[in-house]
């Protein structure tokens, strides 16, 4: 395994890559490349990426942080339908992942939900909230399902066990998001976007070409990167390249994971279960076709076929805090007069300081004063 | 979210529809709902519990030797090697 990542994280490659990084970019004015991952960011910061650029080559981060997203109404709803069952003597066993249970919203988070007595359990795998189903017989399993392309993947399989297996207290609650649909609607509200640095693993899912109808449409160029140090500058030479010679194409640097058609098996699952709805982001807006819903045909899988409570419009962010600036790259955390002062991971005032893919949770973790 | 890790396929079970694998000692059951014909000794990234894809080592290798000649060719090396489809 270290033969395949090692070399990945070499220091000399990494000198030669950023020599050549600015070498190139003496031949431009300037260029902006948005990432649209997590995982991008922790590498990026992590490893002091920024700070070996040249000025005119900026990397600023995108909403890859599907928990950031994830609309304050549909946390508060889940935590309803909890209340409601119980009301109507049914016990749901709510599930979802660590960095979603602590979202904040104006109506509190799940965890605040547990403190009510509520049955929430964090899990790392839908797997996990499959088996807490299988062996809770007399109870619902909700598993409130946030994420992109690479996480919608499990749950479409893991419908499909459930389906297939005909088990009745099973239950999700899709707020799954489309990346490159999103990127695209950021593109059209005019945020300048000169390059894409697309994420690895939903390239995993939807192949190099989920991506090219954003190169076709609108001359960006992109590369799919993996996620070592040496994966992002190499991905960063090629953009400033490609943008220097009005290239745009899909180019997949990520090619020991990423195969051009993607994960068949995967995306047929996920057209299977799911169907594409208008759906908002939180902080950003409502996005056109860019969220995923349970398909009619299988709305019994779905817990608003069964409890569907009202909830009003509530304010994504508290006042002053940046975390929709920065989702779509036009403000560092650091520019955002909570960051590190009243906003910490400990007590963290916006969505992007919760998750460890969140911006400001990464910024602030590695201490990123360059 | 979409963090994914390498693992080394130990043991297949298509019926039960997992497998076990091996994150450099630590071992975990996952699923091959996404990649069903998924071999014992693959390289496999694993997220959330799920098989999303074997890793080729061999293309992971070719990469890194066409970096190299990144560095010594300049650009013909690199459309030689990174363009999709060729």
């Amino acid at each position: 395994m270290e033969s395949i990542v090692g070399p990945y994280r070499d220091r000399e490659i990494a000198r030669k890559l950023v020599e050549k990084i600015r070498e190139e970019a003496k031949l431009i004015d300037e260029i902006r490349i948005m990432h649209v991952c997590g995982t991008h960011e922790d590498t990026i910061t992590r490893s002091g990426i920024r700070s070996l650029l040249p000025e005119n080559v900026k990397v600023v981060s995108g909403p890859g942080c599907p928990v950031c997203i994830t609309p304050v109404e549909d946390i508060v709803k889940m935590m309803e339908i909890v209340r409601n069952a119980r009301e109507e003597g049914e016990e749901i066993i709510l599930t979802t992942f660590g960095d979603m249970y602590k979202i904040p919203t104006p109506g509190g988070s799940f965890a605040d939900l547990r403190g009510e007595g509520y049955d929430v359990r964090i899990v790392y795998s839908i797997f996990d909230s499959y088996k807490i189903a299988r062996e809770n017989p007399d109870k619902t399993v909700v598993h409130f399902s946030p994420g992109f392309e690479t996480t919608t993947a499990p749950a479409a399989g893991m419908l499909n066990v459930v389906a297939q297996e005909g088990i009745e207290n099973f239950k999700i609650y899709s707020v799954h998001r489309l990346t490159p649909q999103g990127i695209e609607v950021l593109v059209k509200q005019k945020s300048r976007i000169d390059a894409l640095i697309d994420a690895g693993h939903v390239s995993t899912i939807i192949g190099v070409k989920g991506w090219e109808f954003l190169s076709e449409r609108y001359g960006i160029p992109q590369v799919i990167a993996g996620f070592e140090p040496n994966d992002v500058l190499m991905a960063i030479l090629l953009l400033v390249r490609m943008y220097r010679e009005g290239d745009s194409r899909v180019v997949n640097e990520y090619r020991r994971a990423v195969k051009y058609e993607g994960n068949v098996v995967a995306q047929k699952l996920i057209d299977n279960f799911f169907e594409v709805v208008d759906a908002k982001w939180r902080a950003l807006g409502v996005f056109p076709g860019t969220g995923l819903e349970v398909r009619k045909e299988w709305k019994e899988l779905e817990i608003r076929t069964h409890y569907n409570p009202k909830v009003p419009r509530l304010p994504d962010l508290e006042k002053g805090c940046l975390c929709g600036a920065v989702l779509r790259g036009l403000a560092m955390p650091t520019d955002c007069p909570h960051f590190g002062k009243t906003c910490t991971p400990r007590h963290p005032v916006g969505p992007c300081m919760v998750s460890y893919e969140g911006t400001c949770q990464i910024f602030y973790k590695y201490g990123a004063l360059f | 979210m979409c963090l994914a890790t390498i693992a080394r396929v130990l043991e297949v079970n298509r019926e039960k529809g997992t497998a076990w694998v091996d994150f450099g000692g630590v071992r975990r059951e996952a699923r091959i709902d996404l990649l069903p014909d998924v071999r014992v000794g693959e390289y496999v990234l694993i997220h959330t519990g799920f098989i999303i894809e074997r890793v080729d080592e061999e293309t992971a290798k070719e990469i890194l030797s066409a970096w190299d000649e990144v560095f010594r060719l300049e650009k013909e090396a690199v459309g030689g090697y990174y363009y999709p489809g060729d």
